[in-house]
């Protein structure tokens, strides 16, 4: 079947913001459909409210919008744009989500859009439960019993028949939003109300566990023929009760039998057929441990996380070949972009052993609930391949980057045998460091199945693990280059690091390495083909393992590597892979060969037509000098790739590896508080004033000193949560008595916390001329992360003079670190005087956004100054570039109610996931879509509960008053309902918690807030009502406002829009008049 | 225990062996399959073979007793990248290497099994050792050298069922001639509801007649197909007495008494992934796939034959038909086990040649 003729113009429907359970993996989807379009020579429309993603931009899409995805939006658009047909099915559940309402709302057919890929009826039939139900029955698939409810008693009564566990999971949502297992009464009554919630019909399905079965995924292909195959099979390590976003898991199955694999391929097949999907589709099943029973879990009609690791698993681009089948073509018309000879219809084959592990964000949030189950709670993932699980797993765990370099973690280590097995049998993030050590113990693979579940057959391979080390820590204080050749290879073969030899060794990663080298024990590198060496095939996609034949043989060519940024987390998103991807293209602009070495299968960075080449492996220093070692680049580009690539600059440097761009010693000259403080004295730079103190006693004096507040937090990076501001001796003391272990090798940070307007900049440098593409004020004052701000370009309060000023600080900063490439200075404008906060010698998040807007491609020329280019060469001059004459405003997107018991209150730690970008001609309009896009919807009146602390009074009650004005009816607690009154606001007094029923929590949970007004009580006291209406609002999913700022800018918003005018909705092409 | 495996072109690999001890020789062929080991091992096609899975980790759900495709394993050698030491599966009773010593077969583990499938692919299929002993890799060498080509063996008489059997039932009669025949074809004929008799590979034409059946099934099984004299001569005088329908080695030698020729591929089709296209239908169906000869589509001119299937990667032949005569045969297997029953339909229209 030839391509449909009749669609010349399509539109694609991006995933909005990065959040838990929808992460990077749809920009690379929406990236390769763009791509696959354009190649069939269709004109492309984009939307999208996510300004760090490849997706959007101008190189990527035809037309790209940048704008929220609320369906009336859309609808605009189409209306405006008109095209031929509708992309749904890459833009995750929010893009499934948006074809739908718009094919349901007549949207499609009154402007003649044809629905592109799977059909509405196969969408309803594989997302309503009702419908999948009734589908699978008719098609014989067993499927749990379940009912589907509307209300907690419905709820009550199916579990009243069935029995406990039940699980619940909510209609239309992704990620296992407000889902979960309810072991009793109580627990379902919690758990379907919020499930219900979650819901945007409000509508539940409850359904008997099968929780400890065998969880088993298809990744499945059907084109408008009838044509369908499979294209890899996952087996999830922890059995069903772990969401699949947080189990580690295997590609392909390793326990099934033929018969086994077959009865749920065929099933696959059949399931995909009688739902009538065109293009992509995720199958997962229950399959017990003990006979051929199975159950059909859930079926995700679009491409998925999951069809983002099947693609970098196999090789098999699933998200290009699913967009061709949307336009007409048949999986026997496309061909198989790896091996550029045989035909994408065919199933691939793989000759090695991919394990994904979940990157969660609890090293961030600390306090967050650890315990995993139907809600996923990680923020990224990573992936490892190689000829063997162990040695799968061991890469895996060295590319989490969460500061282990074997499956040994301290914690763990010290907990009992009775803790350990707790530890297991309840699933949790650090399970598998648990089940190592367990095995280390002496407890055997059955004991570990009877309590967890985990087929014997995976724990039989971390144990073939632990017996390794032993037989390593056999020559413990003995020369590295005293082991046994077998033990080496043996040892290298299963996944063993150098630095983790060198652990059990008690000797060091650098004599490891010499041992190991002299020994002539070097890794070999083998290709992902799709066909297990079947056919010969030119991808350059490779992984390392120790074996005879390396099939990466280096090329003659000159070549640069380029560091990714590992897996998705807290403070290092999609920005980065966007910032690599960018610095691949300019390379080979400039003719040179390029190699990216990452390990995060979500990303556009790991698509295998990237770079030239692509090593999936850890980003740590053995396996990045390993590949080094044969490729032999003129250098390493380090500052693209978040504070991963950053922190491999300095031993890479020393192993002799050129660092291109800016210098290792200048980057040290900005990361190093001694050498950075005594920079910005020389450079007559102000910054707040501060000192680093070596034990409690000495913070006190340095505090009074400073005068508080003042800001907080260790020297030494420890992952997160330890940054607070203080403002008293008392909180201070707290501080320094629980919060940190501080001592003279581990001194802490105290600073003066200055409360004033936050400004960021992002300047490429050549070393002499210094380009600063643009400014950018955050709304909420000094205190809050940068990444949790709400970021405003062309900056609105600043003056000529502080504009300047603010130039040439960057300018001089960037000089005297001779930076070649590109530098990041966060300033804080405070009574009238620039400070510098921080100068990140790399990019940062901003870059995509700023680029974006501006139209300066920013990765671009940074490459080529890091090259050694001049900007004056490339046509730039020195300085601040003109203010574009519309208002761009950077929102971050939050992932709260996934994460229980996770305070949600901002400070100086970074606590968003994502970010999303409204545009348009001035500040209020801008930021009314950037909270829209953030689905951060505030109506235009309703009900307002306030709880104010008594430092912000003051300035909060005006606010609540002006809403007020706007028709908004207030009800606060004692202390703001006397204040309001004072004021002479009408308002209606609510109960503190602690006065009883009905209090706030119960007017949030029951529906009668629309928008929740909370500041948080100075200092760090946990406020156990603040934190209760906090988390009650976020799971309720209604606006939350703890920031005046925020609080006034919204108002801000409001009564704009209340004097009317519309928002414009123009393409980035168009604003940026290309 | 140390275990070698040469080939004739003086590659050697070094590795450890968890089958029996001693020596063997044969066609070192690979199989891209992931799962299925143990239809694969006892699939007697395989004889005459040592046979390389590409997927690393084999053995890891052990043998259960089910899943057999004939009687014992009948290939020469196996070889693996990692065979599992600790297999979990509720059906399973033994481990692959248990099985593997009971049967003796020889057995490689631990070599780079990946460059050993290149080397086939780019120099085709190649005769090798694999030895237990202790003997000078040049004198392996030479023997992989000496060793039996694959072509101008006698293997059906080790395969073929000794004695005729019958698999009975109410439907109508079909006799498989067993040229080295998988289970999972009897077990479909069964299904769909035939009285399967199994005739011994050297079976005349007369005797099949003479037991009166609907249609006869000419299996797969190992080895050229014109080495299979008997069973050529059997097909011919067969052919317009009977609806004759062939699956791999039968469907070969059905081309060959139909008057075309076949000829060896360079390293053959085998796996679970091999995507053929019905030119009737235009569809493409995922199969699963056992042969290292093919129907030479030259030869096909001016015969009474048109060609059904193909395989989408190579275009070769993957299934005739007779444009008359009730005669249809398929490259691939329709019966799976191991692989996809993707094509399992194609009983069905057998069937309809039986009653029409």
């Amino acid at each position: 079947m030839p391509k449909y003729r009749d669609i010349k113009k399509v539109m694609v429907i991006g995933s909005g913001p990065i959040i838990i359970g929808q992460a990077a993996e749809f920009d690379y989807a929406g990236t390769q459909a763009c791509r696959a379009l354009k190649e069939e020579g269709i004109e492309v429309v984009l939307v999208n409210s996510n300004p760090a993603t490849i997706m959007t931009d101008t190189n990527i899409a035809d037309r790209v919008y940048i704008e929220p995805l609320q369906i009336s939006t859309l609808t605009e658009i189409i209306a405006k744009e008109r095209p031929d047909g509708l992309l749904p099915t890459l833009g995750g559940q929010v893009g499934l989500n948006a074809g739908k309402d718009l094919a349901e709302q007549g949207v499609l057919e009154k402007y003649g859009v044809k629905l592109l890929g799977t059909p509405l009826a196969a969408i309803i039939r594989a997302e309503d439960r009702d419908h999948f139900k009734q589908t699978m029955k008719q098609l014989g698939e067993p499927i749990p019993a379940s009912a589907i409810v509307s209300t907690v008693a419905d709820a009550l009564t199916f579990a009243h028949g069935t029995g406990y566990p039940v699980v619940v999971r909510p209609a239309y949502t992704m990620g296992g939003t407000g889902g979960g297992f309810a072991n009793n009464e109580e627990e379902l009554r919690i758990t379907a109300q919020r499930g219900l919630k979650a819901s945007p019909i409000s509508q539940i399905l409850v359904e008997e566990s099968v929780a400890g079965w065998k969880e088993i995924e298809f990744e499945v292909m059907r084109d408008g023929n009838d044509n369908c195959i499979t294209i890899c099979s996952m087996e999830n390590i922890d059995p069903v009760g772990v969401h699949t976003g947080d189990s580690i898991v295997v590609a392909p199955a390793q326990t099934l039998t033929d018969q086994e694999f077959q009865m749920l391929r065929s099933a696959s097949l059949k399931i995909i057929r009688a739902l009538g999907i065109e293009g992509g589709c995720n199958i997962q099943f229950a399959l017990d441990t003990n006979s051929f029973n199975y159950v059909v879990i859930e079926v995700n009609p679009r491409v998925s996380r999951s069809s983002a690791l099947a693609s970098k698993a196999t090789g098999y681009p699933i998200a290009k070949v699913a967009t061709k089948i949307a336009i007409g073509l048949t999986l026997d018309e496309i061909q198989n972009a790896v091996t550029q000879k045989t035909s994408a219809c065919f199933e691939p084959t793989i000759d090695y052993v991919v394990i994904k592990v979940p990157r969660w964000p609890f090293d961030k949030f600390a306090l967050a609930q650890r315990s995993l189950g139907t809600q996923m709670k990680a923020t990224g993932e990573v992936m490892a391949i190689d000829r063997n699980l162990e040695a799968a797993i061991l890469k895996a765990v060295r590319s989490l980057e969460i500061g282990v370099h074997s499956l040994h973690l301290e914690n763990i280590q010290a907990l009992s045998i009775t803790e350990l097995k707790e530890y297991i049998s309840r699933p949790n993030d650090e399970r598998l460091f648990a089940l190592a050590e367990a095995l280390r113990r002496g407890i055997s693979t059955a004991e570990i199945y009877r309590i967890s579940r985990i087929d014997p057959f995976f724990s039989q391979k971390i144990k073939n693990i632990t017996d390794m080390e032993k037989k390593i820590a056999a020559y413990a204080g003995q020369e590295a280059s005293l082991l046994p050749r077998n033990l080496w290879l043996a040892a290298k073969e299963m996944g063993f690091a150098d630095e983790t030899i060198a652990y059990l060794l008690q000797s060091t990663e650098t004599a490891v390495r010499t041992a190991r080298k002299a020994a002539g024990v070097l890794p070999v590198y083998k290709m992902v083909d799709t066909c297990a060496a079947e056919f010969a095939a030119d991808t350059p996609y490779f992984y390392s393992t120790y074996g005879c034949e390396n099939e990466a043989a280096p090329t003659s060519r000159q070549k640069i590597v380029v560091l990714g940024s590992g897996p998705i987390r807290i403070g290092q998103g999609i920005e980065f892979d966007y910032c690599s991807v960018h610095s691949v293209w300019a390379l080979q602009e400039e003719n040179f060969e390029t190699i990216i070495i990452n390990n995060n299968p979500e990303t556009v960075s790991t698509d295998f037509d990237t770079a030239d080449r692509l090593y999936f492996e850890p980003l740590q220093v053995e396996d990045v000098l390993n590949i080094l070692d044969q490729e032999k680049p003129e250098g390493v580009i380090v500052q693209f790739g978040g504070q991963t690539a950053i922190n491999l600059a300095e031993p890479l440097h020393h192993a002799g590896i050129p660092i291109i761009g800016t210098a290792v010693e200048d980057i040290d000259r900005a990361e190093d508080r001694d050498k950075f403080d005594l920079l910005l004295s020389q450079l007559n730079i102000p910054r707040p004033s501060g000192r680093s103190v070596k034990s409690a006693a000495d913070a006190l004096p340095a505090a009074r000193a400073i005068g508080y507040p003042v800001v907080v937090r260790p020297s030494y990076v420890l992952g997160g949560r330890a940054m607070e501001i203080v403002y008293s001796d008392t909180e201070l003391m707290e501080y320094m008595n629980s919060a940190v272990k501080v001592s003279p090798r581990h001194p802490v940070l105290v600073d003066k916390y200055l409360l004033g307007t936050e400004l960021e900049v992002d300047a490429i440098s050549d070393g002499v001329d210094v380009l600063i593409p643009g400014i950018m004020e955050h709304i909420e004052r000094a205190g809050v992360h940068s990444g949790d701000s709400i970021a405003v370009y062309p900056p609105q309060s600043l003056t000529a003079e502080q504009k300047a000023l603010l130039v040439e600080y960057t300018t001089s900063l960037a000089r005297a670190l001779k930076v070649k490439g590109i530098i990041n200075i966060q300033y804080v404008l405070f009574e009238d005087k620039l400070y510098v906060l921080e100068v990140n010698p790399r990019s940062s998040r901003t870059v995509p956004f700023l680029s974006k807007v501006t139209g300066i491609p920013m990765i671009q020329l940074a490459t080529r100054c890091a090259l050694g280019k001049k900007l004056s060469e490339m046509g730039y001059e020195s300085g601040l570039q003109p203010d574009m004459p519309f208002v761009a405003v950077k929102a971050p997107v939050f992932s709260f109610a996934k994460l229980a018991d996770l305070e949600t209150s901002l400070g100086p730690e970074m606590k968003s996931t994502g970010e999303v970008m409204g545009i348009d001609s001035d500040l209020p309009r801008a930021l009314y879509k950037a909270l829209l896009a953030a689905n951060l919807y505030i109506p235009p009146t309703g009900n307002i509960l306030a709880t104010v602390a008594e430092k912000d009074k003051q300035e909060a009650i005006p606010i609540l008053k002006q809403f007020a004005a706007l028709g908004f009816t207030l009800y606060a607690t004692n202390g703001t309902a006397a204040a309001l009154a004072e004021a002479g606001c009408e308002v209606i007094r609510v109960n503190k918690i602690a006065e009883g029923s009905p209090h706030v929590v119960d007017m949030i949970r029951g529906g009668k807030a629309d928008v929740v007004f909370n500041t948080l009580t100075k200092g760090k006291t946990p406020q156990r009502d603040g934190f209760r209406i906090r988390r009650a609002a976020v799971e309720l999913n209604i606006p939350c406002l703890t920031s005046l700022d925020t609080s006034k800018a919204i108002l801000h918003v409001m009564e704009t829009l209340k004097k009317g005018g519309s928002v414009n909705h123009i393409t980035i092409q168009e604003y940026l008049g290309l | 225990m140390f275990t070698r495996l040469a080939l004739e072109n003086g590659e050697i690999f070094y590795g450890e062996g968890f089958g029996a001890s001693g020596s063997c020789e044969g066609e070192v062929i690979f199989n891209t399959a992931m799962t299925g080991y143990q239809e694969i091992l006892t699939d007697p096609s395989y004889c005459g073979q040592i046979l390389t899975m590409t997927y690393p980790l084999i053995g890891n759900y052990g043998i259960n007793p089910d899943d057999f495709e004939s009687r014992q394993p009948f290939l020469r050698g196996f070889v693996v990248r990692e065979a599992c030491s600790h297999s979990n599966n509720w059906r399973t009773t033994e481990s692959l290497s248990a099985y593997l010593q009971r049967h003796n077969i020889l057995a490689l583990a631990g070599i780079d099994t990946r460059a050993l499938t290149r080397i086939i692919r780019q120099s085709g299929t190649m005769r090798g050792v694999i030895s237990t002993e202790d003997t000078d890799d040049r004198e392996l060498v030479q023997r992989a050298g000496r060793a039996l080509s694959i072509s101008g063996q006698n293997l059906l008489n080790e395969v073929t069922t000794p004695e005729r059997y019958t698999i009975a039932a109410g439907g109508p009669r079909v006799v498989v001639l067993d040229l080295g025949l998988k289970q999972s074809i009897v077990k479909n004929l069964s299904k769909a509801g035939c009285e399967v008799v199994v005739v011994p590979a050297m079976t005349s034409a007369a005797e099949i007649l003479a037991l009166k059946p609907g249609a006869l099934l000419l299996s797969n099984g190992p080895g050229d197909p014109k080495d299979a004299k008997q069973p050529l001569e059997t097909t011919k005088n067969l052919i317009g007495k009977l609806p004759l329908f062939g699956i791999c080695l039968g469907h070969q030698i059905l081309a060959l008494a139909l008057g075309a020729d076949t000829y060896k591929l360079k390293f053959g089709h085998r796996g679970a992934n091999q995507p053929v296209k019905d030119l009737e239908s235009t569809k493409v169906q995922i199969t699963s796939q056992n042969h290292g000869y093919a129907i030479d589509e030259k030869t096909l001119v001016g015969l009474d034959i048109s060609v059904t299937h193909r395989n989408l990667h190579d275009w070769t032949v993957e299934g005739i038909k007779h444009n008359t005569l009730p005669i249809f045969s398929v490259q691939y297997h329709p019966e799976a086990f191991p692989g996809p029953s993707d094509s399992a339909h194609i009983f069905q229209r057998f069937l309809s040649l039986i009653e029409a």
